[in-house]
Order: structure tokens, then sequence, then C-alpha cells
């Protein structure tokens, strides 16, 4: 997180996806009515998020930019009990905790 | 997510003007929420929707924490915050940005993870049909995770609730949900200016998709979607700045279709 993005890109990125998730959410109560969505397109959007959001986060875990890329035991063991709070309580809240307790901790012993 | 049927529900119930169908379980809740004013509706849906804010008031802040970190400024972060108001998609985006990703990349990033809002929006059709083309702006705009979550299982458990009591619901719910995310925000962004930049925030947002993810994790097909775009991401991540993503992704949602699709036929197969 060194170099800001442009105002401009920032703007277009936010206006852009303000309107498009607008659309979204607008097209069947708007537009399509009660079009049936065929089988195929539920199964495909039901999955979105648990595949866009774990191939956004899995190169962050990895090689994280904070160590120049260089896999680091305190962020992973950070995320492995993030991982794991979430699946036990299913709570996003006690996840982001354990997370962050476990990244500073260790980062403070480890030094 | 089972599917309503409140159509079908409504025209039995509709017939027999004598017999109470009104609510499945007959008790005094159901009876109490036909007797609602639009007034009380709303506040009915304001207060459901309370519990909620534990979660969302601390993820807003995060958002505006983070974001500024990523060297975004108060009203840019407030943009994303009043004009996408979507959680996962303004980190995704945010994320994307600082990784100095194209526009184009970070726009259809976050859109993908907002797709599944088409299935919201298709659901409430059955309920709200009715409501003004004005109405359906509003609802649209506030269609976030949580009113739509909350809206859908007390139109479903009350399927003889008034269109106003309805409308009146959901704008209850949106209100108490929506207005406390933005507010939050702005406080996140503002003690974001104020935090150090030697604290290791770098890896707040890593952990953060990781806590959305977790309790998303609920059937083979989910884990089975989550664990190939994993495995994608990272053999794809020497590719310029979220291209990666673009093509793990749709390769985790196909995954996930087909497994559902396998396990489905096998328990719904002919004995």
């Amino acid at each position: 997180m060194t170099a800001s993005p442009s105002p401009l890109t920032v703007w277009t990125v936010i206006l852009v996806l303000g309107i498009g998730t607008f659309l979204i959410r607008w097209s069947f109560l708007g537009v399509l009515g009660n079009r049936p969505l065929p089988g195929w397109v539920l199964r495909m959007l039901r999955y979105t998020p648990v595949s866009v959001l774990p191939a956004l986060v899995a190169p962050l875990v990895m090689w994280p930019e904070a160590t120049a890329g260089q896999p680091d035991p305190a962020r992973l063991s950070a995320a492995a009990a993030t991982l794991l709070v979430g699946l036990l309580t299913r709570n996003v809240i006690l996840a982001i905790l354990a997370g962050g307790i476990t990244l500073f901790g260790l980062l403070y012993v480890l030094g | 997510m089972p599917a309503p049927r409140p159509d079908s529900q409504q025209a039995s119930a509709g017939v027999p003007a004598g017999e109470d169908l009104g609510d499945r379980t007959g008790d005094r809740a159901g009876a109490r929420a036909l007797a609602r004013t639009p007034a009380q509706a709303f506040r009915h849906g304001m207060v459901q929707s309370l519990a909620f804010l534990i979660v969302i008031v601390p993820f807003a802040v995060l958002f505006g924490v983070v974001a500024t970190e990523a060297g975004l400024d108060v009203a840019q972060v407030m943009g994303f915050s009043v004009l996408v108001l979507a959680g996962a998609s303004q980190f995704t985006a945010v994320q994307l940005l600082s990784d100095n990703a194209s526009a184009f990349i970070v726009i259809v990033s976050g859109l993908a993870v907002n797709l599944r809002m088409a299935m919201y929006s298709a659901s409430l059709v059955p309920w709200l049909r009715g409501a003004t083309g004005r109405q359906k702006l509003w609802i649209a705009y506030a269609l976030i995770d949580q009113s739509y979550a909350l809206s859908i299982q007390h139109y479903e458990r009350h399927p003889r609730l008034s269109l106003q009591q309805r409308l009146a619901y959901f704008a209850g719910a949106a209100v108490a949900l929506c207005v406390p995310w933005i507010v939050a925000t702005w406080v996140g962004a503002t003690v974001g200016q104020a935090i150090p930049d030697d604290i290791a925030l770098d890896f707040a947002m890593p952990i953060t998709f990781l806590a959305m993810i977790a309790p998303m994790l609920r059937t083979p097909a989910h884990l089975a979607a989550c664990f190939v775009s994993i495995v994608a991401a990272l053999a794809l991540a020497g590719l310029p700045s979220g291209l990666g993503l673009l093509i793990a992704a749709p390769i985790g949602m196909a995954t996930g279709a087909l497994v559902e699709k396998r396990m489905a036929n096998r328990d719904g197969g002919p004995a």
C-alpha cells in the first residue's frame, strides 16, 4: 500500500461500481420481473463470493507485500487462526479478532 | 437457500376467506405481525436489525481505516460506502486499487462479488411486485445481505402481510443497517488518518476477507469452489495484478456448480 491510486481512477471505480451494483440489485425488481433464472446461472451465482474472495486473498496470504513477498510465519498463522475461528463460530468479528490477536502476538514474540 | 413460493401460498390462502391460513404456525407473533401499522412495522424492522450492527459497525470502521491506509481520502472512502454500499466488494475494490490493478479489473471484480444480489432481487419480486417505481429504486439501493435476509425471512413467515407492511419492514431494516454502515465508515476514515504507519495494517484486509469466507463454507460444493479458486489463483499469481483473479474465480464458480449438480443427482437420483 505505497503509491496511492490516482483520484480519477478511484472516482471512476466508485461511480461505475456504484451504478453497476445498483443495477444488479434493481435488475429483477425493476425490469426483469418474475422471469425465472436458468438453473445453471443460479448455481454459478451461488458460488461467486466463495470463489472471488479466496482467489483475491490467497496470494496476499502466501506472499505478503509487507515482507517483500516472502512467506511469513506470523501472517500465515494469523490467516489459519482467522479461518479456523470463522469456521467454528461462523462469526465474522470473532474471526477477525482471532486473526488480529494472532498476528500482533506473533509479530511481538518473533520480533 | 430455499426458494420462496409466495404466489402459490397466497393463491391458496386467498380463496377460503373464513379460514385463517394467515400464518402457518398460527402463533401470536403472526397475529401481531398482521396487526401492525406501517409505522409499527418500520420500527419492528429496525429492532430486528439491531443484532446485525454488532458485525456491521466494526466492519465499516475497519473499511474506513484500511481504505484510508490504502491512500484514499475521506471523500473517496465515503463515496464507496454511500454509492456502492456493499462491504465485500468495497474491500475487494480497495485491495485491488492499492495493488495498482487497472480500473477495469477493479470494477469487474467488485461487480462479481455483488452478482449474488441478482438472486436477492429476483426472490423479492413476488413479495414486492406491487411497489411503485420509486419505492423499487430505494429498495434496490438498500438491498444488502442483511436487509435481504431479514425481510425474506419475515415475508415467508408471515405470507399475508400487506404490501405496505412489507415495505415498511424493509425500510426499517434498511435504515437501521445502512445509516450505521455509512456513519461508522466515516468514523473509521477519521480514525485511520490518526493511526501511525508502522502498525502492521497491511494484513487487516486479508484477515477480513478470510473472516468473511469461513462462514460461507457450508457445503462440499462451497468448499470445492473455494479450494479450486485458491489453487488457481496461486498458480496464476504471476499474471498482471488482478488478472489471475478474473480467471481463477470463474473456475471456482464452475467447480461449485458442478459439485452441487453431481451431489443433487446422487441424492435425488432414481431409487
